[in-house]
């Protein structure tokens, strides 16, 4: 017997236009759409329409089925009420705190979605300072750390104070025996 | 406020130029930002979002840029007004379809407009004529620095400015042009280039954006990836796959008069034929054959023609703005009889092409 495939968006309706997605390190992901979702996604018949929104949906597709597959669908989001389940259905999260609530399965998302994982660029003024200090202090310690186990102490102590100056207190698990 | 009489005229907007205007049209850039402990705006109820634009609207009025600015509450506009800005290009559809709750301010020279809860509480962009991202990236920099000591901005050490939607975490940036590209449609090598461009991270849409047809050989080129890398380095990757697609086009418009003349000429001629004699025509057959006449101009078979008249008519035969000019609600088919009636006499001074360029307009 011939088992329709269903669309994997509104997985209602059989799908009539199936996409597989390659990622750079040759892993395929089969996207598959019935004709409404399809138009939904400004996705129709037309080739030239189907290159242009083939970014977009794959993007977005990707993301939702790799949510799926990372978490249950019960957490919700203690400030705002948000649950997974709204998340996989809107491609949208509720507030900023959902970035905590739903952190575990958003890594891995953000992951094939974006650049990096980690925000290089612009800040607000007032955490600019707080942020470059924290980067400081996170190779300072990494300096530190080394300077102990090679028993250069002397290095040590330098780092030691340049931590002080920057945390306005000392280091608090550094200190060498 | 009358948003109409608000609005610079179509003419002067098809006076503006900028650098490589020939095949750039425009640049872009946004930038999403959220308040910090609230609802992102497709979660929040009515009356928070109702709140949040009463506490976003001012801060955005109180900017120096947006002295003497349009601000309005969304439900406060009509339809056809909101269908006005998207034929603009100054709000996106999403943002037209929303009514209280969210609103937009927009500067005397439509050179910043802000929507308030659309997608985000905050979609701030920056738009200059012709080739300008690192211009406009500046400017809306400045804006946001700005409203940042007005607006408690949900930010986080890690994952930056966090978003509606993951895909613009981060940076919230979106950098983006529009292009006019007839001579690589025409070419047949259009397809190629959006795979290229695609592989690059880089999205290439339609006219109107997300899920939208590239009418009028116009195409939006924008980043897609929002976290990870800094503002400056996104923008420079836009700027040099621009050039080279600027690069492309030009080389495709050359090789196309020079290995294909006739079929440049008869596509051309045939544009200008309907455009000029045509009793009924669609918004769609306009915007085509208009793009057409504008490659004509550039390659100056049109002698004495200025692209701004073709960009103008480009404006001014979308349907709202039709609309606009007649009290009456027209039918469909009404607005085709009477965009043809305007096309064709706005030409009645523009000879029909000649078949010997003029040495090409060169633009800047």
């Amino acid at each position: 017997m011939d088992e329709k495939k269903m669309c994997s968006i509104c997985k209602e309706k059989p799908a009539t236009l199936f996409f597989t997605k390659i990622s750079s390190d040759n892993k395929k992901q089969n996207v598959d759409l019935c004709d409404a979702c399809a138009k939904a996604k400004g996705v129709d018949a037309d080739p030239t329409a189907l290159l242009i929104a083939d970014a977009d949906v794959m993007l977005g597709l990707g993301a939702a089925l790799e949510v799926e597959q990372a978490v249950g669908t019960d957490l919700k989001c203690p400030r705002c009420g948000f649950s997974q389940g709204d998340f996989k259905k809107s491609g949208r999260l509720g507030c900023p705190g959902c970035y905590v609530t739903f952190a575990e399965g958003l890594r891995g998302l953000l992951k094939t979605m974006h650049k990096g994982t980690r925000h290089t660029g612009k800040a607000p003024e007032a955490l600019r300072s707080t942020r470059e200090n924290a980067d400081k202090l996170k190779t300072l310690q990494a300096k530190l750390t080394k300077a102990i186990k090679d028993e250069n102490y002397e290095q040590a102590a330098q780092v030691r104070d340049e931590i002080k100056q920057l945390t306005g207190r000392p280091a608090p698990t550094a200190s060498p025996k | 406020m009358n948003l109409h009489e608000f609005l610079v005229s179509p003419a002067e907007t098809a006076q503006r130029h900028g650098p490589h205007d020939r095949i750039v049209m425009s640049s872009r850039v946004r930038l999403a930002r959220n308040v910090r402990d609230a609802a992102f705006p497709g979660w929040a109820k009515k009356p928070e979002r109702v709140k949040i634009l009463e506490m976003i609207r001012p801060a955005v009025e109180s900017l120096p840029e947006m002295k003497g600015a349009f601000s309005e509450a969304m439900d406060n506009l009509g339809a056809l007004d909101k269908q006005i800005l998207v034929e603009r290009h100054l709000i996106s559809r999403e943002h037209a379809a929303k009514s209280s709750g969210s609103g937009l301010v927009l500067n005397r020279e439509e050179s910043f407009c802000v929507m308030i809860n659309e997608e985000d509480h905050l979609r701030m962009q920056a738009l200059r004529p012709g080739l300008q991202l690192r211009q406009a990236w500046g400017a809306i920099d400045h804006l946001d620095s700005e409203l940042e000591k007005k607006l408690d901005y949900a930010f986080d050490n890690e994952l930056g400015y966090l978003t509606a939607c993951p895909t613009n975490l981060g940076t919230g940036i979106r950098v983006s042009a529009m292009l006019h590209l007839p001579g690589l449609v025409l070419g047949e090598q259009i397809n190629p280039i959006i795979q290229s461009v695609n592989k690059l991270g880089l999205a290439v849409r339609g006219l109107y954006g997300e899920g939208t047809e590239a009418l009028g050989n116009v195409f939006q080129v924008s980043n897609q990836m929002t976290l990870g890398e800094t503002e400056t380095t996104i923008v420079e990757r836009l700027e040099k796959v621009l050039a080279q697609i600027i690069e492309h086009e030009e080389n495709a418009r050359q090789t196309l008069l020079e290995k294909k003349p006739k079929v440049v000429f008869n596509h051309i001629g045939r544009a200008y034929g309907i455009l000029a004699n045509a009793h009924s025509i669609s918004s769609k057959e306009t915007m085509n054959l208009l793009s057409l006449m504008r490659l004509g101009v550039d390659m100056g078979l049109f002698p004495g023609a200025e692209r701004s008249l073709v960009d103008e008519l480009f404006i001014l035969t979308q349907p709202a703005h039709l609309q606009k000019q007649f009290s009456d609600k027209l039918s469909a088919e009404e607005r085709d009889l009477l965009r043809a009636d305007m096309v064709r006499d706005r030409l009645k001074n523009v000879s029909r092409p000649v078949t010997k360029p003029t040495p090409p307009n060169t633009g800047n």
